[in-house]
């Protein structure tokens, strides 16, 4: 599904998080939101996600603006996995997961055999089948964000908001989340804070102080002056031993 | 067509399970008591009444059964009920497993409701006590309510923790109202009086009580349990819910309110009866884990046989004496708690 923010603006007290932001992620693309701590990116994900009302500006979703739809039609075309969630209660992985068909469940439509199936496969696309029936509290930090995830394509999306999705993980469920994010073909927007992570989208958005500096694609938008303006650091682009593969290499000056 | 015949053997075979464990109860709670009453004579009343029958009754004995038991045990099963799927409820919603029925400020604004009508005069004689408790609990609640949303409870993490928090104020100021009229004005008696009923008494409940309790039982577990899905999106908070497609606002809103309806309608006609519906849910959640479409009916069900339980104890441990309710579910509740507590832990490891 097409994304489009048009020029938004939220402001909490007074004090204003984005400033117009527009950009439009077109079927199928993955975008990723880069910038330092409380720039905003959580915050535009949150507006995008049709959790927080813009002060000014709109969030269209495959033509239709999110304000004008329910709740229950925003979560049959988007899912998001937020930053921070956790539960006291005891529940079972695969329970979570289940979670994910609620927008699609209601009185005359029950549990079928096809939601079954659809939360099997989530918990086999994040490797998490054979942990299905182990209890929340006692699953590492990786091993719930990987539920989370899991949870969020059971909603099968249109556009799938990922908020530091890579968190808590380690180096072989990183490269297996964004490999399988990237597989999928879902429009995607995710938040990463590792700026090679984001050389490997089809574009890359740079958020600083609530403003869009730059969106193109990776080697355009991650120029050597955004990144060093941006973050305060020092980049300069490295190619690994083999030869081809480019990366980004920064340290303090 | 499979979906709807499955769903329907679900019900059936829930029904199975529940509806004969409830019978038991409420024919214990006729038999039970000081007097005791055999099964037989138990039937024959009922089939007396119900069906028209015409076999030989002691009269009093029929009158005890009929008129006090039943109608005891009926209101004990719905009180218990609606206390239990109300604290399921409001725990799910406000996130907090400490939240029971009365954390609303229900109690509280009932027992000053009940004082006002009863020791200060309000109404001049005419209104009951337990009208002034309908209307004490409501006009608590309304001001819980709006204290909650001046302190911009509108949505997101903050919001339960300023519900929990003006359900506190609001209780206090409430049982300081309480405390103000009874130390200016009630005689040793009246306050006595208002003691007991606060901790909870049957002892006055008649038909028309049941007629009330009962469909207003059935009412708020059926909206209940009709959310069953949207409160198991709360289990990540209410931002997590809507993003699974929950209308949170109006979900919030509906289920508070019946929940507050729920329980003011039952502490109006029995007091308060502490313990219910804070042990309840979390005994329930022990044994079929947190899903809202079974726990739900089944802290329905543990609620209304362990209150008929505990009104048949309180008329019959200290004979010829009945004690408060309220005391006999704290006895039993508390201990039952720690053992859910401990092994819940356990278990959890
Ligand atoms: N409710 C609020 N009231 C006031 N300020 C807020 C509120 N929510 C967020 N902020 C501020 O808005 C800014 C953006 O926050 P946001 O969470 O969007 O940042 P972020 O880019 O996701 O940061 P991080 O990389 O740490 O996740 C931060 O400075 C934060 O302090
Ligand atoms: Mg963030």
């Amino acid at each position: 599904m097409k994304i489009e923010a048009q020029n938004l603006t939220y402001s909490v007290r007074g004090k204003t998080l984005l400033s117009d932001v527009s950009f439009v992620v077109e079927p199928g693309e993955t975008l990723a939101l880069v910038g330092p701590n409380g720039s905003g990116k959580s915050t535009l994900m949150r507006l995008l996600a049709g959790l927080a009302r813009p002060v000014s500006g709109k969030v269209v979703i495959a033509g239709h603006p999110v304000s004008h739809l329910s709740r229950r039609q925003i979560a049959q075309r988007i899912a998001i996995v937020e930053q921070q969630a956790d539960t006291a209660e005891r529940v079972t992985a695969r329970s979570v997961v289940e979670l994910g068909r609620t927008p699609w469940l209601s009185a005359l439509r029950p549990w079928r055999a096809e939601d079954t199936w659809q939360v099997d496969k989530a918990l086999q696309t994040v490797e998490m089948a054979d942990m299905a029936h182990r209890e929340w509290a006692t699953l590492s930090g990786g091993e719930r964000q990987r539920l989370h995830i899991a949870r969020a394509l059971a909603q099968q999306p249109g556009l799938l908001l990922l908020d530091e999705p890579t968190n808590h993980l380690d180096i072989h469920h990183q490269l297996s989340i964004l490999n399988c994010v990237r597989i999928l073909k879902v429009t995607t927007v995710m938040a990463l804070h590792d700026l090679n992570q984001a050389m490997a989208c089809d574009r890359v958005a740079v958020l600083s102080k609530g403003r869009l500096v730059s969106l193109g694609p990776p080697e355009q938008a991650l120029s050597l002056e955004t990144v060093s303006e941006v973050f305060g650091v020092k980049a300069q682009w490295g190619f690994s031993a083999g030869g081809t593969e480019r990366f980004l290499s920064y340290h303090l000056d | 067509m499979n979906e709807v015949a499955a769903i329907f053997r679900q019900g059936f075979k829930a029904a199975c399970l529940t509806v004969p464990l409830l019978i038991a109860a409420v024919l214990a709670g006729a038999m039970i008591g000081e007097t005791s009453l055999s099964p037989d004579l138990v039937l024959s009343v009922l089939a007396n009444k119900l069906a028209g029958a015409d076999l030989p009754v002691d009269p009093i004995d029929q009158g005890i059964i009929w008129s006090y038991r039943l109608p005891r045990a009926l209101v004990a099963a719905s009180c218990g009920a609606g206390l239990a799927v109300a604290g399921v409820v409001l725990q799910a919603l406000l996130r907090n497993p400490l939240a029971d029925p009365y954390i609303l400020g229900i109690s509280a604004g009932a027992s000053t409701g009940a004082v006002a009508v009863t020791i200060a005069g309000l109404g001049g004689g005419v209104l009951s006590l337990s009208f002034g408790a309908f209307n004490g609990a409501l006009l608590a609640f309304g001001f819980v309510a709006l204290l909650a949303r001046a302190a911009g409870a509108g949505g997101g993490r903050a919001a339960t923790a300023q519900i929990v928090l003006a359900g506190i104020a609001g209780s206090q100021l409430f049982n300081a109202l309480t405390a103000f009229v009874i130390a200016k004005s009630a005689n040793a008696d009246q306050a006595r009086g208002i003691m007991f009923w606060l901790m909870g008494n049957l002892s006055g409940v008649r038909w028309p009580d049941v007629y009330l309790a009962v469909p207003v039982a059935l009412a708020g577990w059926l909206i209940c349990r009709f959310h069953a899905r949207a409160l198991d999106a709360f289990i990540f908070g209410s931002d997590s819910a809507a993003s699974l497609g929950v209308p949170v606002r109006r979900v919030q809103a509906t289920l508070i309110f019946a929940t507050a309806l729920t329980t003011a309608v039952m502490v109006s006609i029995v007091g308060s009866i502490g313990f219910v519906g804070l042990v309840i849910p979390h005994a329930a959640r022990f044994l079929v884990g947190s899903g809202h479409r079974r726990l739900i009916p089944t802290a329905a069900l543990i609620g209304a046989v362990f209150l008929i339980g505990a009104d048949i104890v309180s008329r019959i441990i200290i004979p010829g004496q009945v004690l408060p309710i309220g005391v006999v579910t704290a006895l039993i509740g508390a201990p039952a708690f720690a053992v859910i507590l401990v092994r819940g832990q356990r278990s959890a490891r």
